[in-house]
């Protein structure tokens, strides 16, 4: 293969790519930008009846809610769990088999098994009634909370591994001076180790965010029928309602959101990064 | 000192619970696939096998699901690794606008699939083709190819120039360089970055949810309606017979090529 021509080779990924990723996603925003189904006539009709209704913004607010809160726990862990990793040499392997296991594990699978954790005949309740804390099982399943710490759970890999990456690439040089002159743990741990592990943790917050906002199967299983998030929304209203415009809609207001969340996070992350520095 | 105890005691507490957390589910579906009661609990009523025989001998619906997921995820694994592993030789190497490419492609890690499951629908609808396996194939291919070329760019970027320089000027053809100097040294990232892609293709819910026909349905949408039903203990049992296959395919497969070390 010459130099000058091995482009060629990217030539069928690059077919694959528009026709299936870059084709299909444009049209979701022209469609979005349609009043009917038939594409007859352009319009803003999806965005104003999307605006127009309480609801619909609180599907939006209470999904995003959600996926803060996702990364808010993943990161409370995720430290612990990367910390462990780095002070433990023995351990590595082991723990990293751990982290990827789950990763690698049927997201149904790993909705469902909250469900026996939580349900009415679950672990939890079954331990608080024999232990007597409690008379009646309380519940716990197709409550927000619920689905915050089961996608917590699921979403955990992601955080993990790249705080490790991050957390590798410290020298550890840095902790020992900062003992030496006088730092205790809590204030080594926010002025060396936070900032300098920065970078992995807008990584992790980035993938977080993005699989916890679109989490349809965790947020299905463990949410229940009642609790509505922006994933099952868009579904319900191409597949069931065949409103294709308002599914579009639905679809772009969810990724521009994630999308515009995750910048400010990134120039936030950016500007204390340069306050450390200077 | 009571700041390092405080410390110590905060950081190994939640590092306990994390840990606990990435195992306690698996353990508990588990377990749970065991009980010989009718019902789903947890701990479980006695010990049985009779949900595993119900899965295996009486569930003809899940069986043809798992096999439907399975020829699913090694098509599209197989045309994705050759679409990633291609496009990974093509850009790897390259400056400029090369880079912006392979960002490109490698896009679908992150959009959620939701998106382009959609995206795709209103494609098939816009050209009047109707849904099938083809449809199916056709998104799980746009997920499974960045894998690949994700795993195959790095691997690929630890070969040195200088071996295919040598290796060209002895003589050898680009062909016998690719199979005796490259190959070798990008097959772990392929591997890896195959595995990925299928493991992910057949647990992938969102795309199959909007591309398969009305008569066809992959294992996870068949599971995900039979627990949003009626919590039937079957789907314990198929839980962990997927459990102890992920298990044995992840060792497997650390082993052959080093998996974990892409994920890092």
């Amino acid at each position: 293969m010459s130099q000058g021509r091995s482009w060629l080779l990217a030539v069928p990924m690059g077919a694959v790519f528009t026709v299936f990723v870059a084709a299909p996603l444009l049209l979701i925003a022209f469609v979005s930008l349609h009043n009917d189904a038939g594409l007859t006539q352009a319009g803003l009709h999806a965005y104003a009846k999307f605006a127009g209704d309480a609801y619909n913004r609180g599907v939006l607010t209470d999904t995003l809610l959600l996926a803060a809160e996702t990364v808010a726990l993943t990161v409370l862990l995720g430290y612990p769990v990367a910390g462990l990793y780095m002070a433990w040499p023995k351990c590595r392997r082991v723990l990293m088999f751990l982290t990827i296991l789950p990763l690698l594990t049927s997201t149904v699978v790993r909705s469902f098994a909250w469900v026996v954790i939580l349900g009415n005949q679950g672990l939890i309740n079954r331990t608080l009634i024999s232990l007597g804390a409690i008379d009646a099982p309380v519940h716990l399943l197709y409550t927000p909370g619920a689905v915050a710490i089961a996608l917590a759970q699921i979403e955990l890999p992601l955080m993990v591994l790249p705080l490790i990456a991050a957390l590798s690439g410290i020298d550890a040089s840095l902790m020992d001076a900062s003992h030496a002159l006088g730092a205790g743990p809590w204030r080594s741990f926010r002025r060396i180790t936070v900032p300098l592990s920065l970078p992995g943790l807008l990584t992790g917050t980035l993938l977080v965010f993005t699989g916890a906002a679109s989490a349809l199967i965790t947020q299905t299983l463990v949410g229940g029928g009642r609790l509505m998030y922006m994933p099952f929304y868009i579904y319900e209203e191409a597949i069931q309602a065949q409103d294709f415009p308002f599914a579009a809609a639905l679809a772009i207001i969810l990724l521009i959101s994630i999308v515009l969340i995750v910048t400010a996070l990134n120039a936030l992350g950016r500007r204390s990064r340069a306050f450390v520095r200077g | 000192m009571v700041d390092r105890i405080s410390f110590r005691l905060v950081a190994g507490l939640l590092a306990a619970i994390g840990v606990i957390m990435l195992v306690a589910p698996s353990v508990v579906v588990v377990l749970a696939s065991f009980t010989a009661g009718y019902a789903l609990r947890f701990p479980p009523a006695g010990f049985s096998l009779r949900w595993y025989q119900a899965l295996l001998f009486n569930s003809p619906e899940i069986v043809s699901a798992f096999w439907l997921s399975v020829k699913l995820a090694a098509s599209a694994t197989a045309i994705g690794t050759l679409l990633g592993t291609t496009a990974a030789l093509a850009l790897a190497r390259q400056r400029g606008w090369a880079r912006v490419v392979e960002g490109l492609f490698m896009s679908p890690l992150t959009i959620p699939s939701l998106a382009l499951g959609l995206g795709i629908l209103m494609l098939f609808n816009l050209a009047s083709a109707g849904l099938s396996f083809g449809s199916l194939l056709a998104g799980h291919i746009a997920l499974c190819a960045p894998f690949v070329l994700f795993t195959t760019s790095a691997s690929y970027a630890q070969v040195d120039p200088a071996w295919l320089d040598s290796s060209h000027a002895l003589g050898a053809s680009a062909w016998f360089t690719f199979r005796r100097v490259v190959l070798p040294t990008i097959l772990p990232g392929i591997l890896s970055g195959a595995f990925f892609a299928f493991m992910n293709s057949f647990d992938n819910v969102a795309l199959s949810l909007f591309l398969s026909d009305g008569r066809s349905e992959v294992l996870p949408i068949r599971l995900w309606h039979i627990i949003e039903d009626s919590l039937d203990v079957r789907a314990a049992a198929a839980s962990g017979l997927l459990i102890a296959a992920t298990l044995l395919a992840t060792l497997l497969m650390e082993r052959v090529a080093g998996v974990s070390k892409h994920l890092r």
